[in-house]
């Protein structure tokens, strides 16, 4: 037991080692990235010192950023999981590689998701009082704290999962069934429950119509479940292209085909909501209309949601020709997708619930430059995180990292 | 292995490395304190014992005796005033409810103001608890309402609504809160406590009457302007970061007064009083006068209730 301790810190050393190895390119990228989290932090301490009225939010608006990006951040780590379903489920091979560089990053967006709520504390101090046993949880009762569950419950399914995976291909040996398939299958449902857990949060008000409407959480799988992948599909390419791992180009049209179904989904559903909105034509309807045509003088959004919908239908259209099969159209629709997501989740789905306030109030939201750079600086550490985990990661994979005595083997 | 190592690297040599790690690991460090430099303005740290005090429910009489005279001690250090601060308990057999003559009220604002000024509401960001809608006649409709009316009161074709907290009795604020921060006392008041809220706006979110704030910002009130009359879960000085709403002025409704807000309006169109008894005024509206409540069908079950004479 004790031995086996030793190994595995070894192991981990030895990973970590691998960090501080690299080109030019990777330094020069780990450099940006850390000068853009520092930015991130020292905005972040300035609203720790002053309050949070260095944001653009109020007590009309009182979400903005940080909750619209934690909404986009819980889809993507939910969606990495998805890939685990082919190949354990249907026992197709296929996507077996890349399993657990998607786990990989479900674990560092996770921590993106908990970074993003806490940058949105007025009481940061205060965050044992929600800590289990100690604090004093809501739970059952508020959504909110079922999200606390389920995001950290997530969070170390995903680490074990891949901390076990990875341990098994260094050491050579053949992973224990025990050891990660029943986490994986409770994995598959916790990524759909975090999800949707978030959905709730939302459509559990039933002071803010917008929001209060049952569709809400399928959309967010939808919407989720065509950014995650399409992510994956840029991330796979530059990991092939700069490292020796192989990854095929058939795995690559398998994530296509996810993301295709689920973004004609997601436009459908979309679809469906906008009619109900502006069919019905209700007093409701005053957020959707602030959102799309702007309400009384007041156009805050209207940019924000045209440029996602004609993203949205840009990357819907190329992925369901035949052209996004060569990986330079494809990329393309990834790209448009998940910024048009981005936007649509956020800017789209959490802001115009707040406007007109529950009074009727219009106050408009902008978010302040101190907020940007928040949001900008855990982008970063989160996109310095997945570098981390995959340079920590890959050498392994490829077999160049072996317990010292082994012979460095092959690709597995 | 380090030969391994530098083998792998592929022939950038090692002492060149260590020493390229060396430097890059110094200005991370030197950045790092850069980039924290903010910190040093914060004024408000909580002492130990604010940081580690528990919840409002897990406090011994003792505990909150001591808890009382350290905010006395602050609010003395910060405002020159020994405040006379108090826990007043709900009274048995009592629970609080609003009659407000939708009719008589002539949106003069009175009440926001006595309000502000009783519950010791930061002037600066200014903070208020009641909303006056000036409201065209033949609507209820909130989203036609005028929320920044100035100039002669009241305005012909015009009524006037004020909206504060609406002490709901199936509260979906208290349902949000994760950490149990906001809950509904036996006299049907929903209280706030300051010292253990962490600042989520989840209640905020989902309260359908706009009736909670936020403090974004340190909150400042005039030393001189300090209302030393306090009770711990209403109108005692608050921290930033966190939310804080009407309580029914519950430090003088619990000792037999009335709220500030209905003690000031000239119409009198402000009723308050014991839901509970039969022969209380209240209680008497609510039997006899064309009552409604704000956004019924939201199904929060106000104790705020709005009427007409007729
Ligand atoms: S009016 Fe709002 S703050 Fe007051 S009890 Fe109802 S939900 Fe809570
Ligand atoms: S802001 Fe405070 S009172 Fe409101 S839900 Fe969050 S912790 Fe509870």
């Amino acid at each position: 037991m004790i031995n086996d301790l030793k190994d595995y810190f070894v192991f981990v050393g030895r990973c970590l080692a691998k960090t501080i190895e690299g080109d030019w390119r990777y330094f020069l990228w780990m450099t940006a990235l850390s000068a853009v989290t520092l930015l991130g932090l020292n905005a972040y301490c300035k609203q720790f010192a002053s309050g949070l009225m260095v944001t653009g939010m109020s007590d009309q608006v009182s979400w903005g950023l940080y909750i619209a990006n934690f909404t986009f951040l819980v889809g993507m780590a939910a969606a990495a999981v998805m890939l685990v379903i082919p190949v354990y489920v249907y026992k197709d091979e296929t996507l077996h590689d890349v399993v657990i560089l998607g786990e990989l990053l479900a674990v560092a967006v996770i921590v993106m998701c908990l970074l993003f709520v806490t940058a949105d504390l007025g009481r940061p101090d205060r965050f044992w009082h929600m800590v289990p046993g100690i604090g004093k949880f809501n739970w059952p009762i508020s959504m909110l704290s079922w999200d606390v569950i389920v995001l950290n419950g997530y969070l170390a399914l995903n680490a074990h999962i891949c901390g076990y995976l990875v341990y098994m291909v260094y050491c050579g040996r053949k992973p224990a069934k025990m050891w990660y398939l029943p986490f994986v299958f409770i994995a598959i449902f916790w990524a759909i429950s975090i999800h949707t857990v978030t959905a709730f949060l939302y459509v559990g008000l039933g002071g803010r119509p917008f929001w209060n409407s049952a569709i809400v959480a399928p959309r967010f799988l939808a919407s989720a479940f065509t950014a995650g992948p399409g992510f994956l599909i840029l991330t796979l390419q530059f990991i092939r292209r700069l490292t020796k791992y192989q990854v095929s180009d058939k795995a690559l049209m398998m994530l296509r085909s996810i993301v295709q179904v689920s973004m004609v989904i997601n436009v459908f559903l979309l679809f469906c909501e906008l009619f109900k909105e502006f069919y019905t034509d209700s007093a409701h309807v005053a957020s959707a209309k602030y959102l799309f045509f702007g309400l009384h003088g007041h156009f805050g959004l209207v940019p924000w949601i045209w440029t996602a919908m004609a993203l949205d239908a840009a990357a819907l259209i190329l992925l369901v020709l035949p052209l996004s099969k060569s990986l330079k159209y494809l990329d393309l629709a990834c790209v448009l997708a998940i910024v048009g997501i981005w936007i649509e989740k956020g800017m789209g789905m959490v802001i115009p619930a707040f406007v007109p306030s529950q009074l009727g109030e219009i106050v408009e939201y902008f978010p302040t430059l101190n907020e940007w750079l928040i949001c900008g600086g855990i982008w970063a550490f989160g996109l310095l995180l997945y570098t981390l985990f995959l340079k920590m990661t890959i050498p392994v994979l490829t077999g160049d990292l072996r317990p010292a005595g082994a012979a460095p083997g092959g690709p597995h | 292995m380090n030969d391994e190592e530098r083998e792998l690297d592929g022939g950038s040599g090692g002492m060149t490395r260590a020493a390229f790690l060396a430097g890059a690991a110094t200005s991370a460090v030197a950045a790092t304190a850069a980039a924290l430099a903010p910190l040093k303005d914060v004024t408000d740290l909580p002492s130990l014992e604010e940081f580690l005090q528990q919840h409002y429910k897990e406090l011994t009489p003792e505990d909150k005796a001591a808890i009382l005279e350290r905010i006395s001690k602050q609010v003395e250090k910060d405002y020159g005033v020994r405040p006379n601060l108090t826990d007043q308990p709900p009274i048995p057999g009592v629970e609080f409810g609003y009659a407000l003559n939708i009719g008589r009220c002539i949106g003069c604002r009175k009440c926001v103001y006595a309000c502000v000024k009783e519950n010791n509401q930061s002037r600066d960001p200014q903070l208020q608890y009641i909303r006056v809608l000036k409201m065209r006649k033949g609507s209820i409709d909130v989203e036609t309402s005028d929320h920044h009316y100035e100039g002669q009161v009241p305005e012909e074709g015009f009524y006037y609504m004020p909206v504060q907290c609406h002490q709901c009795r199936k509260a979906p604020c208290v349902k949000a809160c994760p950490v149990k921060a906001t809950w509904q006392e036996p006299d049907g008041v929903v209280v706030v406590d300051y010292n253990w809220c962490i600042g989520c706006r989840y209640c905020m979110a989902a309260c359908p009457y706009w009736a909670r704030r936020f403090n974004f910002a340190q909150p400042e009130i005039p030393a001189g302007e300090l209302n030393p009359d306090m009770g711990y879960l209403s109108n005692r000085p608050r921290p930033k970061g966190v939310v804080e709403k009407c309580t029914f002025c519950l430090h003088r409704t619990r000792n037999g007064k009335y709220p500030a807000c209905a003690e000031v309006c000239p119409t009198g169109s402000r009723k308050f009083g014991n839901l509970l008894d039969p022969e209380s005024e209240v209680s008497q509206i609510i039997k006899n006068k064309r009552v409604y409540v704000l956004k019924e069908e939201v199904g929060t079950l106000p104790r705020f209730y709005y009427y007409f004479d007729l």
